[in-house]
């Protein structure tokens, strides 16, 4: 278990102080100058060193990321956005850090901002967070005028200006070319990718987008040097990692623990065991409502981590958004949902996906009535199939994922249904 | 860039609405991006996105009045009529499906006896899905106004709905 000393995110349950004072005496903004005085290379490298990858469910190398972006600016300036469209199903992680621990995520701007060379920082926090976006505020709001952040930043010489915007209820802005034409003003449908954001992105300018996560871990880290970082977790998946586990465990929670912990250990160390026991594990969504479901056998003793997950168990870490399901889940009704979720949410711009998540949806339908022939789930598979990986955005694939690993693992449960053995079983 | 929801709702006549639009517009001018806290602003004011507001804004940053239509109708937060006095949003995600989401459901639409996004006759309630409120680990979830509520059950819901429409 992840040893107190070694948590960044010290006010996750909010017990101790929230203010600038508070966070100051738990240590963060401590030698903020001296690291912005150890140039921007050193920040980038240190970051590459430490091993983090994307919190948002990508996975992608943080510090790679920051090296993309231009090192001279050809008159244009160069932009921070941080992603705190906090929306998947199932994902609570960002919502702590911004609500208990805001001045991570103050302190994280300004430092991932100094090393892009990008003197503007925009964060953009989804509509339905609205106490999260007065603490994150009165955070900004702190350290505008203890002068950590504004003009000569910290007295390091470099100005600095953060802003607070909100969204306004739409999953898509998620995305991260969507959540710029969001700050745009604009529909959130997300942009064809290249040119990537690091060459054109808000206003057509450099811009990299983050996770909150992502961000907010990054003074720590450079604090206590990267080697410190990456010594959680085993190779190629280093660091410390919020979980939110949520539904059938007996104490669901967010919780910080080192990567590559087992679910065994982190279910029954920090959330009280599974509801029932082991034996009634059905199904677990291990990282937010896009990554393929896995059967329960299989998870006992899975590692928690982007590797594993994806090569062994054919899902993802995604979010670190854990949805555990006991037996007493209608698992075809669940995953029908999540397609109506998505249907929901398209933007509508690519046709597979317009289509497609209505077409998924209405299969969906019936299969969890039990009303269809048994070919129809192969055809189904097909179906997720040629929306996967032919849209614009990773919604398409958001939409398929879920599917194909219902389909996967628990496609005996849908032919019993079909031949109408498995009665319907209320998803209460 | 964040200003207070000025909750309940301030009524105020139409006529003077043109003029008002434009003076959000003016306040909101030296931002870059600005029509989405213009939209919220006039959100703040009326409750909802009036029409007539629609071809004042596009005239004002200059854009079509279809690209700022498209806008407003895009998002959820932003409604082209009026809500209840409350809005009553229910989380309907997984998380919080597997702690009893479902049955808060239905008894919700039962004691309002209204569907999803319906107002109450007397304009007292409104109810609506919300996929996902980031509470997942104090599920089920709702939200009344700018107040998340956790752990709801149904003894928590009728006390919450009778409050409502008192």
């Amino acid at each position: 278990m992840l040893d107190d000393r070694d948590r960044i995110f010290t006010n996750v349950y909010g017990m101790h102080d929230r203010t600038l004072d508070g966070a100051k005496q738990r240590g963060h903004w401590d030698g903020t100058k001296d690291i912005l005085g150890k140039g921007r290379d050193w920040i980038v490298n240190e970051m590459k060193a430490s091993g983090l990858r994307g919190r948002g469910g990508a996975g992608f190398p943080t510090g790679l990321k920051w090296s993309f972006m231009p090192k001279e600016s050809d008159g244009r300036p160069s932009y921070l956005v941080v992603n705190a469209d906090e929306s998947e199903p199932g994902t609570c992680k960002d919502r702590e850090i911004m609500r208990h621990d805001p001045h991570t995520l103050v302190e994280g701007c300004l430092i991932a901002s100094f090393a892009m060379g990008a003197h503007a920082a925009y964060i953009y926090i989804r509509g339905e967070y609205i106490r999260e976006r007065e603490a994150l505020q009165r955070a900004i709001d702190e350290a505008y005028d203890a002068g950590l952040i504004g003009p000569n930043a910290c007295g390091s010489g470099y100005d600095f200006d953060l802003y607070l915007t909100h969204g306004a209820g739409a999953y898509i802005c998620g995305e991260e070319t969507a959540l710029l034409e969001s700050l745009e003003g604009k529909k959130g449908m997300p942009r064809m990718k290249p040119p990537f954001p690091a060459g054109a992105g808000l206003y057509g300018c450099p811009t990299t987008v983050n996770n909150v996560e992502s961000i907010a871990v990054v003074p720590t880290i450079l604090r206590r040097g990267a080697s410190w970082f990456a010594g959680f977790g085993r190779q190629n998946n280093a660091g410390t990692k919020l979980f939110a586990i949520s539904g059938h465990v007996n104490n669901p929670c967010v919780v910080e623990e080192a990567m590559s912990i087992s679910f065994e250990e982190l279910i029954e160390k920090h959330c009280g065991g599974i509801r029932g026991g082991w034996d009634n594990l059905l199904a677990v969504i291990p990282g937010g409502s896009s990554v393929p479901c896995v059967r329960g056998e299989k998870m006992k003793d899975a590692i928690m981590d982007f590797d594993y997950l994806r090569g062994e168990l054919g899902s993802g870490l995604g979010t670190a958004a854990v949805i555990v399901m006991d037996r007493s889940t209608d698992i075809i009704k669940a995953i029908w949902r999540l397609s109506k979720f998505y249907k929901h949410e398209s933007c509508g711009q690519c046709t597979p996906c317009r289509e497609g998540t209505g077409w998924m949806m209405r299969v969906m339908e019936r299969l969890v009535k039990g009303e269809a022939s048994v070919e129809e789930i192969d055809m189904l598979f097909d179906v997720t199939k040629q929306v996967e990986g032919h849209t614009i955005c990773a919604l398409g694939d958001a939409a398929a994922w879920p599917i194909q690993g219902l389909i996967r693992n628990f496609r005996e449960e849908i032919e019993d249904r079909i031949r109408g053995r498995g009665a319907a079983i209320a998803a209460e | 860039m964040m200003r207070a929801r000025a909750l309940p709702f301030r009524k105020r006549p139409m006529t003077d609405l043109a003029d008002r639009v434009r003076d959000i517009v003016a306040d909101h001018a030296a931002l870059e991006g600005p029509l989405l806290p213009i939209l919220h602003a006039v959100q703040a004011e009326w409750g909802h996105v009036p029409e007539a507001a629609v071809p004042v804004i596009a005239e004002a940053l200059n854009l079509s009045r279809a690209e700022v239509y498209g806008v407003v109708t895009f998002y959820h937060d932003f409604r082209e009529r009026p809500a209840g006095q409350h809005v009553l949003k229910l989380c309907r995600a997984e998380a919080c499906q597997a702690q009893g989401g479902a049955g808060i459901a239905k008894l919700a639409q039962a004691r309002l006896g209204i569907g999803w996004h319906e107002t109450t006759p007397d304009g007292r309630v409104t109810l609506e899905p919300v996929y996902c409120l980031g509470l997942c680990a104090c599920g089920p979830s709702a939200m009344v106004g700018d107040q998340v509520i956790g752990r709801m059950d149904r003894e928590k819901l009728e006390t919450l709905i009778e409050g409502l429409r008192a």
